[in-house]
């Protein structure tokens, strides 16, 4: 560097012109960005001005809070005791009242799990095997073992089976799919055509067929000693048709791993098996966390279809409440409150999926 | 053409010893033998993609310590030959040993060799969901069976090495491509290989990235470690390299050393393609 040298300084950083921050930024930029998304703006204003008046009265203003079914019938408004009367039922269905403590033991125990696994508590393998052993630990507690009262499962229903049947589901399912997926992809030709056939086969047949063949059809196959409970089966059913489908997810996230990452690992040393279960499958899975979630979802609400093999679930428990001669008419606030409870759980899992997907190196690299 | 070259004497150049002494102690203690064993041996190697002869009756013997620049147009199979050394890529006919080890459709002598045998790839291929720590202990354990706390220790000492050991429980995706390549390097020496193959190692790196990964695979030249490096970065073949293979349509063109390839090439192809090269 001689005297004739010139020195580079970078010039500092100024910050964003007011236009583009700020309250009225935001609106301009979000709302009435030109005319084209201002007219949207005022037709979906309009909208929710004509609709959202008349369900605020219905469902606070003239609303019923406390009392019975004749101060409901006066008012004239939503009736909100009804569902309060029903709770119990709609959450157990006619599992009895007094060990009502075990189900609710399993809620907590799932509801902490799931709140050290957001925070990122607990990790790696120890969360693998605590989600695995989860559903088992609800299953003896629901059914009764270590020498609790055994309930017998034609006892189960209401929102505890629904998210028992997804919950079962949605574990066992993912390790299968994965399975499928890597024995549709990596496989020898025997094994690949017998996964390609059983999730062609799954995925062709709705779930209703694949719920009556188990609950109706399935016990006509088995020999006569062998007695598979109905609940027992339908999980099965639905394990397996969910699968299917995680499979294909799971196909998707391997077809995304370039071929290096395979090459790196042989090219140490690694063997197939091994590359294949640390390096390929976890960034595969990683890949394809919305639309695992995804299934997650509509494996949770497809639970609600087992109401018509005679499971009462917590839709069928609804149907049912909103059958009772003492709250009669008041089939609206059932349904609501159905579609308010999917909502709630479909719509934090969603939050969930999206929280692990902001996780890990993937974001870290933007 | 070149058939005199395997265990010639060969002059040692670029004696960068201050840190090629602090470097890889374990690699040197593997390379003490007869300095003209061969250690990578092809005889009458041919491979076709389908019906693409893409291979065509390669010779190559490898010396112990020899470090070799492979070089040539795109397609012309530099990195199908390295490849096959350690069975990334399977040859159909000829003879390709490896530290004596016959590599054929046996898995164990496969794994065998690529235990042996290093190798850094043009995209760096580190595992994007570990950090860069576990992509060094990753080998070692699950390969060699090696305790963790004894691999973490290896890992650190070669991250230091090639000067990122603080940055060892980033992802390697917050890396350079500089940064990457290194890591990539220290991981394969991690496993204590005894041949190391580079595909074209700084192709996918900025301007300003290539010198530290060529300073770092200089380095490694001075420890006696065996090399075979695909690049077209000609200085690294001029100061490093004993040997200079030149490739075409599959086949080794010319093979010579560095001094006799750039300044008097034999061959008008090699001539022609030296002249694309290096007065662009």
């Amino acid at each position: 560097m001689d005297d004739n040298t010139i020195i580079f300084q970078p010039a500092p950083a100024r910050p964003a012109p007011s236009s583009r921050v700020g309250p009225r930024a935001w609106l301009r930029a979000n709302l009435f960005g030109g005319w084209k998304d201002t007219v949207v703006t005022l037709i979906l204003l309009a909208i929710l001005a004509l609709t959202l008046p008349g369900l605020v009265d219905w469902m606070f203003v003239r609303a019923t809070f406390f009392g019975d079914a004749d101060n409901c019938r006066q008012a004239g408004g939503a009736c909100w005791p009804f569902i309060v009367d029903k709770f119990n039922v709609l959450m157990m269905g006619v599992y009895p009242q007094e060990l009502g403590w075990r189900p609710a033991v399993c809620a907590i125990a799932l509801i902490v799990l799931a709140a050290l696994t957001y925070t990122n508590r607990v990790r790696g393998i120890v969360l693998i095997v605590a989600w695995a052993i989860l559903p088992v630990f609800a299953l003896f507690m629901i059914g009764g073992a270590f020498g609790m009262r055994e309930v017998d499962q034609s006892l189960w229903g209401g929102l505890m089976l629904s998210i028992m049947l997804a919950l079962v589901g949605v574990i066992v399912s993912i390790p299968l799919g994965v399975l499928l997926a890597l024995g549709r992809y990596y496989g020898p030709p025997v094994v690949k055509s017998l996964c390609v056939a059983f999730i062609e086969l799954l995925r062709g047949v709705p779930l209703i067929t694949i719920l009556f063949m188990a609950s109706v059809m399935m016990p006509l196959f088995l020999p006569p000693d062998l007695v598979i409970n109905n609940l027992l089966r339908i999980q099965i059913a639905m394990i397996l048709f969910s699968a299917a489908y995680m499979a294909e997810v799971v196909r998707g996230g391997l077809q995304a791993i370039p071929a290096g990452q395979t090459e790196a690992a042989l090219a140490l040393g690694v063997s197939r098996a091994r590359t294949i279960a640390f390096i390929v499958v976890p960034q595969a899975l990683r890949h394809v966390l919305p639309p695992l979630v995804g299934r997650c979802i509509a494996l949770f609400k497809d639970t609600s279809l087992v109401i018509i093999v005679g499971l009462l679930d917590f839709l069928g428990m609804i149907k049912n409440a909103s059958l009772d001669t003492t709250w009669l008419g008041f089939q609206a606030e059932a349904y609501v409150f159905a579609a308010f409870v999917y909502w709630l759980i479909c719509y934090s899992l969603s939050l969930y999926g999206r929280e692990l997907e902001r996780r890990g190196p993937s974001a870290q690299k933007r | 053409m070149g058939a005199s070259w395997n265990g010639a004497a060969r002059p040692r150049k670029n004696v960068n010893t201050e840190l090629a002494e602090t470097i890889m102690t374990d690699t040197i203690e593997s390379q003490i033998g007869s300095e003209d064993e061969i250690v990578i041996e092809m005889k009458g190697v041919n491979k076709w993609y389908s019906d693409f002869h893409v291979l065509k009756d390669i010779d190559l013997s490898v010396t112990k310590g020899e470090r070799i620049v492979i070089c040539g147009p795109s397609g012309s199979g530099k990195s199908t030959l390295i490849r096959c050394i350690n069975h990334l890529e399977e040859h159909q006919e000829g003879i390709i040993k490896v530290n004596g080890t016959l590599l054929n459709e046996n898995s164990k002598n496969i794994t065998q060799v690529r235990r042996e045998v290093g190798m850094v790839f043009q995209q760096f291929n580190l595992f994007p969901h570990m950090t860069i720590l576990d992509n060094l202990c990753f080998a070692p354990i699950w390969a060699r069976n090696m305790p963790r706390a004894e691999a973490e220790k290896t890992a650190l000492r070669y991250l230091e090495r090639v000067g990122i050991s603080e940055q060892k429980d980033k992802y390697p995706g917050q890396l350079s491509g500089g940064q990457q390549q290194r890591v990539a390097i220290a991981r394969s020496l991690c496993m204590n290989p005894s041949i190391m193959l580079f595909d074209e190692p700084t192709s996918a790196l900025d301007p300003e990235m290539i010198k530290e990964v060529l300073d770092v695979m200089i380095e490694l030249a001075n420890t006696g470690m065996t090399m075979l490096c695909v690049t077209h970065e000609m200085s690294f073949a001029r100061s490093v390299a004993d040997r200079v293979i030149f490739m075409d349509g599959g086949e080794i063109v010319e093979q010579n050393t560095p001094d006799a390839f750039f300044d008097n090439p034999r061959v008008d192809r090699t001539q022609q393609f030296l002249s694309q090269i290096l007065t662009h």
